[in-house]
């Protein structure tokens, strides 16, 4: 049963070329059913994975399908195989059924699109690259699968091409990604050459060896895997191109932008925990971006009128939870937040885009109103899933994730109290800004009827996120609550577990109920200001200070304009000063310095006898000179 | 002997200066005759006595006579010399100067390097010098005679005077429209009936 | 006297006087093959004076035709006027 495993990357990849190929040609209805089929296919494999591998015993609790060897030089021969582990196994499962559901609600909401055949190649790559990426046994075949997923964003943002600003959008999520894809490949460089390998369990095996904890060799080879992870989750300070990304197609913003590619940083990291368990510096720089980023994202999300970026902003924020969580060496519950994040956030995503859809490609939530009555399942699943995204207590996944993340921040030995505290500030930034939108969007005033509804393709999606929003986070239960952490039992099969130092003034019950307490607050705050007395909104912001204070977290407190004049205005600069290029005028100068020799031996044309006759007399003296003298 | 040598040498030298500063052709031409004779007598001191007799008869005697004649053809009269004097100016002779005294350094270097001549009073017969001629470089005489034909038959075809009327300018120029061809013809001055 | 033939060649711009210069370099290299034939007591020396002298009337004779024509055309003798050929 475990042989499927090549399958699982294997289908989607064909089926994209499949689609690629013939997909000009096929009607939408097969080329939905190629495309959906394949993600499906892939699901059932590994449900069927899961089960295996939790039934069986492994050695080294992993299982590793080799293919074939990739490259073979010069002692460096990376293999195009395939581990599955605790680790994989959960990513795998997560990303391959929240594809399929999104694929299937896309193969309705995408039918008025052009290049319908065409998405679904893309969609289809992406998942076939993602799962590349979270199998992959080395380093190189992750980075194939890295640059995969990075390129499918790249085609799925600027997916309507003939509207320019969209691939300005794609051209900018590309860029920005690609400095964090630099940085990897040089720590990839710098792996191979000190430790001789990139298949990863011989790596970290072989650091544990070779480096003292601390020491220069892993700081640098741990810093710049973060830049990689750091451009691809869309955290501090490479996090401008995600709001820009929502150019593209909802169902794309579900899938890529919410719960999957922007956590390949999340895995990466998670998967060479032991590089960064030997930099405690570049441990302490995660939880830091992480801690930074989760407050950047939540005060941003507050002021943008836009739905979808609203929803951009409160992903950079939630992946800040899972790289605190990851900062203060508790894997399992970074591992645990993104699995829930999955389905809340694109539950929000796929039912933002039903209103999307509704209002007629609508985006601004101040033109929307009123829809709990037009719109009762999109209403349903957008407050289940906001509920569960800023942490509802007992009855939403969110609670359980954040709540770990929380309290482990507190008590793991690399946790703080800061730490903690700014988790929870983000609790209630995060309460506040999703009911902000949830009040303006669902109730109050009816702003813009409504003219579609969705049918059955896009409404099963909706339920099962839906459902999982609730329960996803039963799997793992605090102690206060039960105590059966089953996931992250599971997890501990792959990820080391984390230490349990300072409890002291704050029990796990105390951490809750300060998070409960967050959301109330923030809940409430919401409901004053957006649904009760909206004028109140007007006048905080109507002064100079509120005024400065909203565009500053508007523009995503400035990094746009930061990176505008840093890097962008001198390249534009060194561009129009170097027209005439300089590089050029070297080899035009050659041509010129020939077209000057001409000219200067054209004068010694000049038909004149005398003249020759001198030059004749002239060479003979030289020659002479040189016959006698050389 | 050698005294004859050093003044016939003298008197070559002397002689040549003359004849590149003079401005009157004439007077040149005059002045070269007598480089040529004086040359002569160095062949003589030398022992080359045919050569000697040779060099008076043909080079001084036909070629330089043909000179003459063709000055005397083309009448250069006061103001050629005025144009002379114009051009002459010790400016010009600066350029010209150096080249040739470097060429002279060179050369009595050279000169320097090999071994002292010893002159001989043995004189080499028009005999012996027949004998080489038609022994082995037989070859010479022929290509030497196929050049003066060549010579000839070029002197011959552009002796002829070719006589510029304008009425000939404007026939060819009609023939030439005629035959449907331009009037752009290079050089200056006539129609080049010459091959 | 070759040095000083090619002097004359250089300087003056009538081309009488050109061809004259030239007839004295070629005197002056045919003194030379004389005196080289004469040192090694050959007659090899007085040989090539005679295909000098050859060569020497049947480019007078021609050069001077030349100079003729030249003369005809332009009115003057300037060799300098004679530049059409320049690139």
């Amino acid at each position: 049963m475990l042989r499927l495993l090549w399958l699982i990357p294997a289908i989607p990849f064909a089926s994209s070329i499949v689609l690629a190929l013939v997909g000009a040609r096929i009607s939408k209805k097969i080329a939905a059913i190629i495309g959906v089929a394949s993600i499906a296919t892939s699901t059932v494999i590994s449900i069927l994975l899961t089960w295996s591998f939790l039934g069986s015993s492994l050695p080294k609790n992993s299982y590793t399908q080799v293919l074939w060897t990739w490259i073979n030089v010069a002692g460096f021969h990376p293999r195009i195989a395939f581990y599955l582990d605790a680790l994989s196994l959960v990513m795998i499962l997560v990303v391959t059924f929240v594809s399929f559901l999104i694929h299937l609600y896309s193969a309705e909401s995408m039918l008025e699109s052009e290049g319908y055949s065409r998405f679904f190649a893309y969609m289809n790559l992406f998942v076939a690259s993602m799962v590349t990426l979270l199998l992959a046994d080395n380093l190189l075949l992750l980075y194939l699968g890295w640059e995969g997923v990075g390129l499918c964003s790249y085609l799925l943002i600027g997916f309507w091409y003939s509207d320019f600003k969209n691939g300005l959008a794609a051209r900018k999520a590309f860029i920005v990604t690609r400095i964090g894809d630099t940085a990897m490949i040089v720590g990839l460089f710098l792996l191979f050459q000190h430790l001789g390998t990139l298949h990863i369990q011989e790596l970290m095996r072989r650091a544990t060896e070779q480096w003292p904890a601390g020491s220069a060799l892993p700081i640098a080879a741990a810093a710049l895997l973060l830049g990689g992870a750091v451009g691809k989750s869309a955290q501090l300070p490479l996090q401008t191109w995600l709001p820009d990304a929502m150019a593209g197609p909802t169902p794309t913003s579900a899938l890529i932008h919410a719960a999957t590619m922007v956590t390949a940083g999340v895995y990466l990291i998670a998967r060479t925990h032991v590089l960064f368990t030997l930099a405690p510096p570049v441990q302490l720089a995660v939880a830091i971006i992480g801690a930074a980023t989760l407050l950047l994202g939540g005060c941003s999300a507050l002021t943008q009128p836009d739905i979808k970026r609203v929803l951009a902003y409160s992903t950079v924020s939630q992946i800040g939870y899972m790289f605190l969580a990851l900062g203060v060496g508790a894997w399992a519950a970074g591992i645990f937040h993104f699995m829930t994040h999955a389905f809340f956030k694109s539950l929000l995503f796929l039912s933002a885009g039903v209103v999307i859809d509704a209002m007629h490609d609508e985006h601004n939530i101040f033109k929307m109103g009123g829809l709990r009555k037009e719109l009762p399942l999109a209403f349903v699943a957008f407050l289940v899933a906001g509920c569960s995204l800023a942490g509802l207590p007992l009855i939403t996944a969110g609670f359980y994730s954040k709540g770990l993340i929380l309290s482990e921040a507190w008590s793991s030995p690399q946790g703080s109290a800061i730490l903690w505290l700014a988790g929870v500030v983000g609790v209630f930034l995060t309460a506040l800004y999703i009911f902000r939108v949830i009040f303006l969007v669902f109730f109050g005033e009816p702003k813009t009827p409504v003219t579609k509804r969705p049918a059955y393709k896009i409404k099963i999606p909706l339920v099962v996120l839906t459902v999982l929003s609730v329960v996803g986070g039963f799997v793992n239960l605090p102690p206060v609550l039960g105590d059966e952490p089953w996931f992250t039992r599971l997890l501990h099969t792959a990820l080391p577990s984390v230490g349990q130092e300072h409890f002291g003034l704050l029990t796990e019950v105390r951490s809750e109920e300060f998070i409960t307490l967050a959301f109330l607050v923030g809940l409430g705050l919401a409901y004053v200001l957006y649904h009760r007395r909206r004028q109140w909104v007007e006048v905080l912001v109507g002064n100079r200070a509120g005024k400065a204070l909203h565009e500053f977290w508007f523009s995503g407190w400035g990094f746009d304009w930061y990176y505008d004049k840093l890097f962008v205005q001198p390249v534009m600069w060194f561009a129009r000063v170097d027209k005439s290029d300089a590089v050029d005028t070297f080899y035009n100068g050659v041509a010129d310095l020939n077209k000057l020799l001409y000219r200067g031996l054209r004068r010694t044309e000049n038909g004149q006898v005398r003249w020759y006759a001198a030059s004749i007399a002239a060479g003979t003296v030289v020659f002479v000179a040189i016959a006698l003298f050389l | 002997m050698d005294a004859m040598f050093y003044v016939a040498a003298a008197v070559a030298i002397l002689a040549t200066v003359m004849v590149i500063t003079r401005l009157n052709a004439v007077h040149a031409l005059l002045y070269l005759i007598v480089s040529l004779l004086s040359v002569a007598v160095i062949f003589y001191t030398l022992g080359a006595p045919f050569i000697a007799a040779l060099e008076v008869i043909i080079y001084a005697g036909a070629i330089m006579v043909l000179f003459v004649f063709v000055v005397m053809m083309l009448i250069l009269g006061p103001k050629t010399t005025e144009m002379e004097r114009m051009w002459l100016v010790p400016r010009m002779w600066i350029g010209p100067c150096i080249l040739s005294a470097i060429l002279i350094a060179e050369v009595a270097y050279l000169l320097s390097r090999a071994g002292v001549a010893g002159k001989g009073t043995f004189s080499v017969g028009p005999k012996k010098v027949g004998m080489t001629l038609f022994g082995p470089y037989l070859i010479g005489v022929e290509l030497a005679s196929m050049l003066l034909l060549g010579a000839l038959v070029g002197a011959y075809h552009l002796g002829k005077r070719e006589r510029l009327e304008i009425q000939d300018v404007v026939d060819s120029d009609a023939t030439r429209i005629a035959s449907g061809g331009d009037l752009v013809r290079p050089g200056v001055g006539g129609p080049s009936r010459a091959a | 006297m070759f040095a000083l033939g090619l002097a004359g060649l250089l300087v003056r711009r009538n081309l009488i006087f050109t061809l004259m210069s030239i007839e004295v370099m070629l005197n002056a290299a045919g003194l030379a093959f004389v005196v080289a034939g004469a040192h090694w007591w050959q007659p090899d020396g007085q040989v090539i004076f005679i295909f000098i002298l050859a060569t020497a009337a049947a480019e007078v004779s021609v050069g001077l035709a030349l100079l003729l024509q030249f003369h005809h055309q332009n009115k003057s003798l300037d060799a300098d006027a004679a530049s059409q050929m320049r690139g």
